[in-house]
């Protein structure tokens, strides 16, 4: 275990320096979230993850987003279990019909207010999955969205760069 | 012994150029074959409905087959009557097809949550009753703790321990199935590297080498070579990843942050090699989309002796963390007979003893020609499954190494001959077992019905049983050691 210690020393910080917010997300949510309650939430969101149907590629790049080279802690962002504690609502995938209800249900169990972000191509127009009977449509048709963070997946810097545009409109 | 071989039924029988042999059988053999299934005579590897018959594909020792049934205006002697490895896939059939399957066992749907429209209904699921003392029930999911993809766990506990679990997934259902029916093949291409975006690249391969027995469709020899080494790539990206996963549900996030920092490096030079970081889209029908240059095979080569160097390190670790085994060593046993039962590829099957390993067992290019070995272990439990990745991890950079040595100039991607009609079946291994997909194609090029069956179909109930009898609070732990995927059996 000490080799690994020693081992970080000698690399040097494998953590990459912060990205500048996408200014394409800053101007979407400048509209959305102009006429929206704001609160000073301490420039720190926690945020529940939500597949709503992905093919789980987006899951792997947020999953990403944990590890030390984009460190997301740092920011003051933060991946929470219940709903109950989540600021923002970060959904992936095209919503099925068997995963509507589900979202539906965890996003109201979260507090006012609170901010809905979609990520991956899926969320804003279902990607390859657009014409399926099995969707129920793409995330702006079930809940509110804020903001979209596109990619078939994202790479993880652009969702960083979206959720710190958020963070600079929100918090 | 009772049931048919299949070694017997298609002994004298030619196979196609995808190595399955064809037949048309009664379903007195049909049955019987299923009743060979419950013997052990032979794997099932996938069952499916296609215009107006049911379909099986069967694994023997190094020969395999599909068989069709004619339906009875949608009934047929149900599989998983016999065999109840089948019973998942029955259900699925049902909900999807509307197929029959006489004497099923179990009438519950499967995919169909009473939400399609035109289907609603509001009939409550109900699962398998458990009876006794002091038993309570922990509901979990869809939605989980963590970043991960959804579906229900329903515990039933004494205390701590768990009696019994049991699964209900259906949620990520997507209609994959569907969308491909009618579709080109660049669509299809595209639509089947979403099947399950952690293993992209073994299902594109599978749709890819489908659609090109189908078709007579040959591939170049550089991208027969590429493919193998974007497979293993993904198969190394998510092995380390695993390793990390399972430490870190046992608390020792120093493992995990490292495994988490190898597989970063990892992609990082899968964008830089091929343009995108989980290579999605890279393999193709006819060969491969992008072109590995010659200036990328030295940060491929660095990035091989960097794994090497992680991995021995996190062993050494791992070896010297006693408490750390003590929650990996006996943990979530999958006994070797259910195993064998349910055919369980991949980590899972070859922790607990069988060394089935589609690149050995119906090896297709460039493995044909690649010397490594199928690793198995036999303990069954999450150190055996760790294990097994470990020593994956070692073949697998061996084999790279191997295909980046023996790359040489040419196309990467051959023009498709004239469309016939016709079809075409595929077994690739994905990192997480054996992935089978098939298609038929009409003489446009348009796909007809396709077929997907991940690994995870006979890995899952194995969870359900290798739970039994430990702590809740292992629950993630053993989760993690399979990895099973939920979009990639949902579709």
């Amino acid at each position: 275990m000490r080799s690994f210690l020693l081992d970080a020393l000698r690399r040097g910080k494998a953590t990459v320096m912060p990205p500048v917010p996408e200014p394409a997300a800053l101007e979407e949510l400048a509209k959305a979230l102009a006429e929206r309650a704001r609160q000073q939430l301490g420039r720190s969101l926690a945020i529940r993850e939500v597949d709503a149907g992905s093919c789980n590629g987006c899951e792997l790049e947020i999953n990403a987003l944990n590890n030390p080279v984009y460190d997301i802690e740092r920011f003051g962002l933060k991946f929470v279990a219940s709903p109950r504690h989540a600021d923002v609502f970060l959904v992936t995938g095209p919503v099925t019909w068997n995963m509507q209800e589900a979202l539906l249900r965890a996003y109201n169990a979260a507090p006012e207010p609170k901010w809905v972000v979609g990520v991956g191509d899926c969320a804003a127009n279902c990607g390859v999955f657009a014409g399926s009977d099995a969707v129920a449509g793409p995330l702006a048709s079930v809940l509110p969205v804020d903001l979209h963070i596109g990619g078939c997946p994202p790479a993880p810097i652009q969702i960083v760069k979206g959720l710190l545009a958020l963070m600079e409109k929100a918090g | 012994m009772t049931g048919t071989a299949l070694a017997d039924l298609i002994a004298g029988n030619h196979a196609g150029p995808d190595g399955y042999v064809r037949l048309d059988v009664t379903s007195d053999v049909w049955t019987a074959l299923a009743e060979g299934c419950a013997a052990g005579q032979h794997d099932l590897s996938a069952l499916w409905v296609d215009e107006g018959r049911v379909r099986m594909a069967l694994n023997g020792k190094g020969r395999r087959a599909i068989l069709s049934l004619k339906t009875d205006k949608g009934a047929y002697p149900s599989v998983s009557v016999h065999h109840a490895p089948a019973l998942r896939l029955e259900r699925a059939m049902r909900d999807l097809h509307g197929v029959r399957p006489v004497g099923l066992p179990d009438g519950r749907p499967w995919l169909d949550h009473g939400r399609w429209p035109g289907r609603e209904s509001t009939a409550r699921y109900e699962f398998l009753r458990v009876e006794g003392d002091d038993l309570h029930q922990v509901a979990v999911g869809p939605i989980h703790a963590g970043i991960i993809e959804p579906g229900h766990f329903r515990f039933t506990a004494s205390g701590e321990t768990v009696v019994r679990l049991e699964q209900r997934f259906g949620y990520t259902h997507k209609g994959v199935e569907r969308l491909l029916q009618g579709a080109d093949v660049a669509r299809g291409a595209r639509i089947a590297s979403r099947i399950s975006g952690d293993s992209t690249v073994a299902y594109a391969w599978a749709f890819a080498r489908a659609v090109e027995t189908a078709l007579g469709w040959s591939v170049p020899p550089r991208a027969v070579l590429l493919r193998g080494i974007l497979a293993e790539l993904e198969r190394l990206s998510h092995h380390i990843n695993d390793v990390g996963g399972i430490c870190n549900d046992a608390g020792v996030i120093t493992i995990n942050a490292r495994c988490m920092l190898q597989r970063e490096d990892v992609l990082l030079v899968a964008a830089a090699c091929f343009g995108h970081r989980l290579m999605m889209d890279c393999v193709v029908p006819g060969g491969v989309a992008t072109d590995l240059s010659q200036d990328g095979i030295g940060p491929i080569r660095d990035l091989l002796a960097r794994l090497e160097e992680t991995r021995a390190e996190i062993l050494r670790v791992y070896d010297g963390l006693p408490s750390l085994q003590d929650r990996t060593v006996t943990t979530g046993v999958a006994r070797p007979e259910l195993v064998r039962q349910y055919a369980a590829g991949g980590f899972v099957g070859r922790a607990s003893g069988r060394a089935f390993d589609t690149r050995k067992a119906f090896p297709y290019g460039p493995y044909d020609r690649l010397d490594f070995e199928a690793k198995t272990r036999i303990d069954g439990d999450v150190d055996a499954r760790l294990q097994v990745r470990m020593d994956e991890i070692v073949e697998s950079l061996r084999m790279v190494r191997e295909l980046l040595d023996r790359l040489e100039p040419g196309d990467i991607r051959s023009e498709p001959p004239p469309f016939v009609a016709g079809e075409g079946a595929a077994l690739i291994e994905a990192f997480r077992g054996d992935a089978f997909l098939s298609v038929t194609l009409d003489s446009a090029g348009r796909l007809g019905r396709v077929h997907i069956r991940d690994a995870s179909w006979f890995q899952w109930p194995i969870l359900e049983a290798a739970i039994e009898g430990n702590i809740i609070a292992d629950f993630p732990i053993c989760n993690k050691s399979f990895n099973c995927a939920y979009s990639g059996q949902d579709l």
